[in-house]
């Protein structure tokens, strides 16, 4: 029965560009790069239980890889691309080392330390990244001389790359490795004492974590065919976590409706309301005051509860 | 040379503020494990409020005033968020950081429809307007007098916290919540008492950094991370730690921002990693399990 | 003469000022079953904490097997060959048993770096979890969720993990603290069955149960060895009296 659903689901995503319009398509994009972002996100809070509070500093910086080497050094986007996610798998070797020494809050103020250092260096390197103007003129991707510039296009090639994502996430969790680290999450001393490098799991875990943070900011900024600084604002990774705890952690499905919720939000409430921070904000409170372990399970809780009481 | 004494005086002006925005978050942090990404905010706040009131002209209400009326009104603030909010999610770290976070948001946003986008400046105060000269050389008062608060601030806190009763409690619940509770002290009082004293001087920092950084949207951003990589430095729960480490950021920051500004953030980051890669508790922290 | 499972030369712990091992020297040889006695405080978990390597030695040496293992942080002495199981019983509470003895034997297995393949994949591992879960008596309940347990089959379980990596070294803090007089039994009977390839140190408080399954006793006080030898001679000595019984 799933699988059928699954599949149905599926089919009706591939088919969205024959009977939705530009906007939605687009929209559609959005919502895709978001569960990617969301999804690399939750290797690491979800199966990890390491909270990180700087992941758009990977996505961010894959995306100005990319947009430095085509528009300042001219190298082709293919090549840029496989630069941009091996500089940034690098960088995420760099940080992981450094951020791992801690653990609990102070890991996470690590990581929001280092991403806000990179969003400061992505605003004050202006020869290098054009500070507050951002860098433009950026060309999309072209796989096998297909142009990717319009919306079915670009949605398309998106929604392959994000079923690729998510299927190799799927195999992650399934996995020993996945397995393994769920128990370091959850008793990492009684993991030591059986035989694993605790350590080292936690490393592997928030380099991967990186790389595909690096997809998702690549897909970024073929989508944006720009990139400024503030892609690496700290309200970014707040997003990003926001997306992956309403939906709920730990799990495969959750952080995809987490990150489809937060950008239909978003992209809704801008045309109402100006201050989408101050609503972020709001949502960020009602979700951990109200159905801290996301809206899927929380939803789940409510219902059971109203049953009870009928009884 | 004149160049020098003006980069050294700033810079430990910078440290000095630092250091009372540090210090608040370094005790909340070491004592309710709340890491309060609100700080940023309660400074960018207490700025705002400074700014607004110091604009009125108003006699008799002067930067020291405005200081203390925005450090109370700021620690009021803090209080109910700690009441209200933190309150509600108790043994929950992760909720309590992401409650913060969107208090955050929301502060920052809310100054921004307040005081609208443009940068308000903070004059110096008359009395010390004038530099202090010396031989061949001026020494900016202002600058002097942020050093001055803060050593002063940071003997203050060192009495309280190892000469009266409220500090030996404070002590004692960073030690051993359990026992603290065991022994009678009233740990949810503490709490509030410590959060609003954290939030306050955060606020009134915001005031007395006016007449250097002006109160701006993204003040709050810019400072944030600062302050956390002071904690990070100089170990979490330590005022000495605190100390020495906001003095080092801010030589490190103005030195670098004049020196090298392409590159100033990213040489911010070398103190602090290679202490971590060496010390993961910071220079003066202790190390918990 | 044979090389000793474990050899504990001249070991030191000092937390500050606190002295919590002084001095203690240690043999147990190779498929020997030894009983590790002592009041509360005299510092044998302390001691345990440093053989397994959760706490480093202020000063002295631990050898496995002839291998110097002192400084070697707890997975690596996995790999070696220790096992053990802690007094209070650490367990993955919402996975299954099954799930739980996987975790083991994926400790010591060349695939739990794989990221890519399913866990169900890896050979064997759903027969060898069964037969561990068999060997503790708890293979019917494979599919339960720890949490459902009782006390005394937790404890099972964690046993069930340390002899699923078919240790040489198995260490057993307080195996049977806090269970029921039946299930006291059970364990008893359990880690009779033991196999000799397997050394055998336990802690325990509750003499009468544990006397009978070793040969050997250590008695330690206050941090240092004041007796050791076999059974009958522990038991007879007066230093274990003055001790246990304040005489």
């Amino acid at each position: 029965m799933t699988r059928l659903l699954m599949t149905l689901a599926v089919a009706a995503l591939i088919a969205l560009p024959a009977y939705a319009g530009e906007f939605y398509i687009n929209l559609a994009s959005q919502i895709l790069i978001a569960a990617v972002v969301a999804m690399s996100l939750n290797l690491l809070v979800g199966y990890g239980g390491l909270t990180s509070l700087g992941h758009a500093a990977f996505v961010g910086f894959s995306a100005y890889v990319y947009a430095w080497l085509t528009t300042k050094l001219g190298i082709g986007n293919g090549v840029a691309s496989v630069s941009a996610l091996a500089a940034t798998t690098a960088l995420a070797c760099a940080f992981g080392l450094v951020a791992l020494r801690a653990t609990g809050l102070s890991f996470l103020m690590i990581t929001l330390a280092f991403s806000q250092i990179l969003w400061g260096l992505a605003y004050r390197w202006v020869s290098v990244t054009n500070g507050d103007n951002g860098l433009s003129g950026i060309t999309r991707l072209a796989p096998f001389g297909t142009s990717l510039d319009s919306a079915a296009g670009f949605y398309w090639a998106t929604l392959g790359v994000s079923f690729i994502a998510f299927l190799a996430i799927a195999a992650f969790a399934n996995s020993p490795f996945g397995a393994t680290l769920r128990g370091v999450r959850d008793e990492p001393r009684r993991m030591a004492a059986l035989g694993h490098n605790v350590h080292l799991i936690r490393w592997i875990t928030f380099v991967y974590s990186g790389f595909w943070a690096a997809v998702a900011g690549l897909l970024y900024v073929n989508y944006n065919k720009y990139i400024h600084p503030s892609a690496l604002s700290i309200a970014n990774s707040a997003e990003a976590l926001l997306g992956v705890i309403a939906g709920g952690s730990g799990t495969l499905g959750g952080p995809i409706a987490g990150a489809a919720l937060i950008t239909i939000l978003k992209n809704y409430a801008s045309a109402y309301i100006e201050r989408w921070n101050m609503l972020l904000g709001f949502v960020f409170l009602a979700i951990v005051l109200i159905v801290p372990e996301g809206i899927v399970p929380g939803l789940q809780r409510l219902v059971a509860r109203r049953g009870d009481r009928k009884k | 040379m004149q160049f020098w004494i003006i980069q050294i005086l700033n810079s430990l002006a910078f440290g000095g503020i630092l250091f009372l925005l540090a210090s608040g978050f370094s005790l909340i942090f070491g004592l309710q494990r709340i890491a309060n990404l609100t700080h940023g905010s309660f400074f960018m706040l207490g700025s705002y409020i400074g700014a607004s009131l110091l604009r009125e002209h108003t006699p008799g209400v002067d930067l020291w005033l405005a200081a203390l009326m925005a450090g109370l009104l700021v620690a009021l603030l803090g209080g109910l968020l700690e009441r209200l909010v933190l309150r509600r999610l108790p043994g929950n770290p992760l909720g309590q950081v992401l409650v913060t976070l969107g208090v955050a948001f929301i502060i920052s946003d809310a100054c921004l429809v307040i005081w609208g986008g443009d940068p308000i400046p903070v004059p110096t105060p008359r009395a010390v307007a004038r530099p202090v000269i010396v031989g061949h050389f001026a020494f900016p008062t202002y600058r002097l007098v942020v050093v001055g608060i803060a050593i002063a601030v940071a003997i203050s806190l060192h009495l309280l916290l190892e000469r009266t009763r409220l500090g030996a409690m404070i002590r004692a619940g960073v030690d051993d919540m359990q026992i603290a509770r065991a022994v009678g002290i009233r740990v949810s009082v503490l709490f509030t008492c410590v959060f609003c004293l954290g939030a306050g001087i955060a606020g009134a920092a915001g005031v007395l950094g006016g007449p250097i950084f002006s109160a701006y949207p993204g003040l709050d951003a810019d400072m944030l991370p600062l302050a956390l990589i002071v904690v990070i430095l100089g170990g979490v729960g330590s005022l000495a730690g605190a100390f020495i480490g906001s003095f080092i950021i801010g030589a490190i920051y103005t030195f670098g921002s004049t020196l090298f500004p392409d590159v100033a953030y990213f040489i911010l980051f070398l103190p602090m990693i290679v202490v971590i890669a060496y010390r993961p508790e910071g220079l003066f922290g202790r190390s918990r399990a | 003469m044979t090389v000793p499972a474990l050899d504990i030369q001249n070991l030191v712990k000092r937390f500050g000022g606190l002295p919590a091992t002084r001095h203690v020297s240690m043999r147990v040889e190779a498929g020997e079953r030894r009983l590790i006695l002592g009041p509360n405080g005299a510092g044998k978990t302390t001691l345990f904490n440093q053989i397994t390597g959760d706490l480093s030695p202020t000063s002295g040496s631990i050898r496995l097997f002839g291998r110097e293992v002192t400084r070697l942080p707890p997975s690596r002495r996995a790999h070696l060959g220790i096992a053990r199981t802690y007094q209070i019983v650490t367990l993955f509470q919402q996975d299954t048993l099954e799930h739980n003895v996987m975790l083991a034997l994926l400790g010591l297995s060349r695939r739990r770096y794989d990221m890519f393949r399913p866990l169900a994949s890896v050979p064997q591992m759903r027969e060898k979890a069964r037969r561990a879960l068999g060997q503790v008596g708890l293979d019917q309940l494979g599919q339960r969720k720890v949490s459902d347990l009782s006390y005394g089959e937790k404890r099972r379980l964690e046993i069930a993990l340390a002899l699923a990596q078919e240790p040489k070294l198995l260490l057993l803090d307080e195996p049977m603290a806090g269970l029921s007089t039946e299930e006291r039994t059970t364990v008893r009977n359990l880690i009779a069955s033991i196999p000799r390839s397997t050394t055998l140190v336990m802690i325990e408080h509750d003499m009468d149960s544990a006397l009978s399954l070793v040969d050997k006793v250590t008695l330690l006080h206050y941090g240092q060895v004041l007796v050791e030898g076999d059974r009958e001679a522990v038991v007879a000595a007066p230093q274990t009296r003055e001790v246990y019984l304040g005489l």
